[in-house]
């Protein structure tokens, strides 16, 4: 399964680089594992949300009365048991958030702004209860005229969503609000003058719709506020400090009166860096004075959590016959849902990433439209923006006659190339995934009947952050690792993995848990694809911590000079000119002395992690179609990425094979569909369908490593790129089989059979 | 609303439980037997999470009520391994991290284990097509099909 390309010596380690059996692996087989909704607190009630029926509308009143006095119901909450807030963005990782609209997401205030919107919440003693009091609250809307489409609300005249919404970014500041948030542009050079020199451009429109995430645990918590204030969360989240910070931000409460403890999570790939449910079940709480438990339907995870967006992205690129390109423009339009916030910034900043462009520009547009607020989903904005790209890319190799992978090769961006979105790249891996794409086996198989092939690349730049790890020395030299970024996918795995690495111990003597927010400082959320790199780096700070001062105690023994011991293998041993003066010590000897020493032996990194460095994918699709019914079937997918190094190959391998099913989903089925009256029609996974097993095919992967210079292990962070090249290398591979450009997502069988069945009709259909 | 008072069997263990008409056998393990290691993500029995066995056929316990579960005899993942020996299937998972979040895990691993005494050499095809019904957005299903394959190789000794 596992290739290595340009090959990291990695056997110069013990731990790093090995399929070691994660930590928490048992846990997980056995169904100990405490997900969100697995905890019950002595006396909880259950909470539940009353939501919109309608994408837009005013909300004149709400009466709660008769739920209020319903036997059983403990609390209700509505929009005056919140603050208003004001209106700042601030940078949240990858996303921008601004409280004004935060506040409103968990719960309208004013109108309604898409289906599911929260109009209030009950805290009852049963289910049944709590669904019967829902039933009881009576609104009063007055019903709106709403749009769902990105383009048909930035038309004049369009339902506006915000009646203050002035498009930041613009100068003049535009007179008149819209629905548009926002526009951004990025680039260099003259882009009129690079498509002068082309001699061929290719100029395409593209289409995507929002997609899920489609974590199968749905958001869950269960919050508890005592009669003195203090707060306890416990809930399935990437961030449980990003969790802290908006609960007590939202209800005005002390950040230190507020624990948050994170569950095992059931997947989030970037759905669960945003509250819903939590500020509600502490309001709850509060008003009830007991423990309250939250868990969403799946039905509300579609309707209420953050898809991704949908959008339409324009793009033109100008080349020169021996395939260099001379010019690349793209016009992107990035739905935000229910707020301003799209991804269409990172968007726009990934276009063009993966090549070496004189002139380039990219202008995006943040819309705002009565559907569900977007939430970040794996390499936000990226994989719509690359899509369009990589497909006009294929598109002018297949013109040009030339390979698609010799035509990205000429055009790869390198060490010292400076991006598309300004900074110059540091050592990168893109060259040598596109050179192991080229020497793979699946690039020269010959292909069958009715089948075609894709290649596209991708990239995502990876972030570090602020990060705490602390590790302690326990009294009979084993040790305790605490780190702050929740485990989605063998993260404790690879913390122990690197400190054992560190420490010159046995795994299994480090036992490895995420904290809550009372036991370290600081960590900003796992999320882009940061946790390996962030919490691996702190981890290898605390566990030097620790070996600096057992060499500190040692000397304190053996009344030498500290600089005089040294740390080898586990342990400790008198160096230089006093080597052979004592008897070397263990760790577990260290340990024993620690108490006569100075005292307990720990180590705490708190650390703002950088250095993170974007990781560069290529990916090889075969489909086959059924030219009966338009079916589109992957049949065999290499996925070759830049890991930097990978920790723990299996994890990493795993990554890239998720990203391709997500991503393969996204191309070929996912889609949020809406009718006339704005409701959502498919908010169940029966119709809101993703891969099944009996859909894909085995997933090759290959990892190469060219290593980050600046993480200890030459992390790079590979989570989100593997979604970010599916959707074009699938439909470069549909255009390889049918003769066909397919330019709007999905590539759904009734979608496919229209095209091919127009290109039967005009003779230009290869099937 | 009266609870109907009900007696089955849990992991060869003799439990009796009161459920609301309308609790769903997935209710009743998870909120009235605290046998939480059997996950709900859906309750439409469209995701598998919830996969458990009842007089030996599998089935979503979301899509069945409590009060059908009287007098049956019910598998869940806090069943499958032997005391202190994990079942292969849960090794396998383990030896070729066929998990990621985890949450899958259970359903996956019991709808695995009624697959391989029904079919104990199967196909890559129909390992793939029994485990249909369970939905992972995590691994791409790439290593949980080999798990499958490798622990019935392993279960018919070859
Ligand atoms: S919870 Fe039963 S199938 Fe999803
Ligand atoms: S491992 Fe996360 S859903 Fe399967």
């Amino acid at each position: 399964m596992q290739e290595k390309v340009k090959d990291a010596p990695s056997s110069q380690f013990k731990w790093v680089g090995t399929r070691a059996v994660r930590p928490d692996g048992v846990d997980k087989v056995t169904g100990r594992a405490r997900f969100g909704a697995d905890l019950a607190m002595p006396g909880q009630l259950v909470g539940k949300v009353l939501r919109s029926p309608h994408p837009h509308a005013r909300i004149r009143a709400i009466d709660v009365s008769a739920a209020a006095n319903l036997p059983g119901v403990k609390a209700v909450v509505t929009r005056d048991d919140f603050k208003d807030q004001p209106s700042e963005f601030i940078p949240a990782g990858e996303m921008m958030i601004n409280y004004r609209d935060v506040v409103r997401n968990v719960m309208a205030r004013e109108k309604a702004l898409y289906e599911g919107h929260p109009i209030a919440a009950v805290a009852a003693t049963s289910t049944s209860i709590a669904k019967q009091a829902l039933k009881l609250i009576k609104v009063d809307y007055e019903v709106l005229p709403h749009v769902i489409d990105v383009v048909d609300a930035m038309q004049p005249g369009a339902p506006l969503l915000h009646e203050d919404m002035i498009t930041a970014g613009v100068e003049p500041a535009p007179k008149t609000p819209s629905n548009v948030a926002k526009r951004v542009e990025f680039g260099h050079g003259d882009v009129a003058a690079g498509f002068a020199q082309a001699e061929i451009i290719v100029e395409r429109a593209f289409t995507t719709k929002p997609v899920h995430q489609g974590y199968i645990e749905p958001h869950a918590c269960v919050a508890s506020v005592s009669e003195d204030g203090q707060a306890d969360v416990w809930v399935t989240t990437q961030g449980h400090w990003i969790v802290r910070a908006h609960c007590a931000r939202l209800l005005g409460w002390d950040v230190g009166k507020v624990r948050v403890t994170a569950a095992e999570i059931g997947g989030g790939f970037g759905g669960k860096t945003v509250v819903y449910l939590e500020p509600l079940a502490l309001a709850l709480s509060k008003k009830a004075r007991r423990p309250v438990k939250m868990v969403m339907t799946r039905e509300e995870v579609f309707r209420a959590s953050g898809p991704t967006s949908g959008a339409h992205v324009h793009v033109k690129i100008g080349a020169r016959k021996d395939g260099r390109i001379v010019a690349g423009e793209a016009e992107l339009k990035y739905q935000a849902g229910a707020f301003a916030g799209s991804p269409v910034q990172p968007g726009a900043m990934c276009a063009f990433a993966p090549y070496d462009l004189e002139n380039v520009k990219v202008v995006g547009y943040d819309v705002v439209t009565n559907r569900p607020k977007v939430a970040a989903y794996r390499a936000p904005g990226g994989p719509i923006s690359e899509f369009a790209v990589e497909s006009v890319i294929d598109e002018i190799a297949r013109k040009l006659g030339m390979d698609p992978i010799a035509l990205r090769l000429k055009n790869a961006a390198k060490q010292g190339t400076r991006a598309a979105y300004g900074p110059k790249f540091g050592p990168i891996g893109f060259v040598e995934t596109l050179e192991a794409a080229k020497a793979h086996a699946h690039w020269r198989t010959p292909l069958q009947k009715n089948q075609g092939r894709g290649v596209a690349s991708g990239f995502w730049f990876n972030i570090g952050g602020e990060t705490s790890v602390s590790l302690q020395l326990n009294e009979d030299g084993t040790l305790s690792l605490t780190a702050g970024t929740p485990d989605i996918g063998g993260l404790r795995a690879s913390l122990c993995m690197m400190a054992a690495e560190e420490l010159g111990v046995d795994l299994d003597r480090i036992r490895v848990q995420i904290g809550d927010t009372g036991q370290l400082g600081y960590n900003f959320l796992t999320g882009g694809s940061r946790a390996t790199f962030s919490s691996g780096m702190a981890t290898v700070e605390a566990a030097r911590e620790v070996i600096k001062e057992a060499c500190k105690r040692a000397a304190k023994l053996w009344e030498l000079p500290e600089d005089a011991v040294e740390y080898m293998s586990g342990g400790v041993r008198p160096a230089g000119a006093n080597a052979g003066k004592h008897a070397p010590m263990t760790l577990s000897d260290i340990a024993g002395i620690a108490g006569k020493t100075g005292g307990p032996i720990a180590g705490y990194a708190r650390i703002n992690a950088h250095g993170a460095a974007p990781s560069f994918a290529t990916h090889i699709a075969d489909v086959e179609i059924d030219p009966e019914t338009g079916k589109a079937t992957v049949v065999r997918y290499t996925a070759i990425q830049d890991a930097g190094r990978a920790i723990h190959p299996s994890y990493v391998e795993g990554q890239y094979q998720g990203g391709v099913a997500q991503g393969i989903g996204w191309a070929l089925n996912e889609e949020y569909i809406y009718g006339p009256d704005g409701r959502l029609q498919n908010p169940g996974f029966l119709d809101y369908r993703v891969p099944v097993a009996s859909d894909l095919p085995m997933i090759d992967t290959v990892i190469v490593e060219v290593p980050n210079p600046r993480h200890p292990y030459g992390v790079r962070g590979v989570g989100e790129t593997p979604i970010v090249p599916p959707m074009a290398a699938i439909a470069n591979a549909l255009a390889d089989a049918t003769g066909v450009r397919f330019t709007d997502l999905p590539m759904s069988p009734p979608k496919v059979l229209a095209a091919l069945d127009e290109a039967r009709a005009a003779g230009t259909a290869k099937m | 609303m009266a609870k109907h008072h009900i007696a089955a069997v849990v992991n060869g263990d003799p439990v009796e439980f009161l459920c609301e008409p309308g609790d769903t056998l997935l209710d009743v393990l998870r909120d009235a037997l605290g046998l939480t290691g059997t996950k709900e993500g859906c309750s439409t029995g469209d995701c598998g999470a919830c996969s458990v066995t009842v007089d030996g056929r599998l089935v979503c316990a979301c899509l069945m009520l409590g009060v059908e579960a009287a007098g049956t005899s019910i598998g869940t993942i806090e069943g499958m391994a032997n005391g202190e020996e994990l079942h292969p299937l849960q090794r396998k998972f383990l030896e070729h991290a066929a998990l990621q979040c985890g949450i899958c895990t259970p359903g996956f691993l019991v709808a695995a284990k009624s697959l391989l005494e029904r079919s104990p050499d199967p196909t890559e095809t129909e390992v793939r097509y029994w485990l249909a019904g369970n939905l992972c957005r995590c691994t791409g299903y790439d290593k949980i099909v080999r798990a499958v394959l490798d622990a019935a190789a392993e279960m018919r000794g070859a």
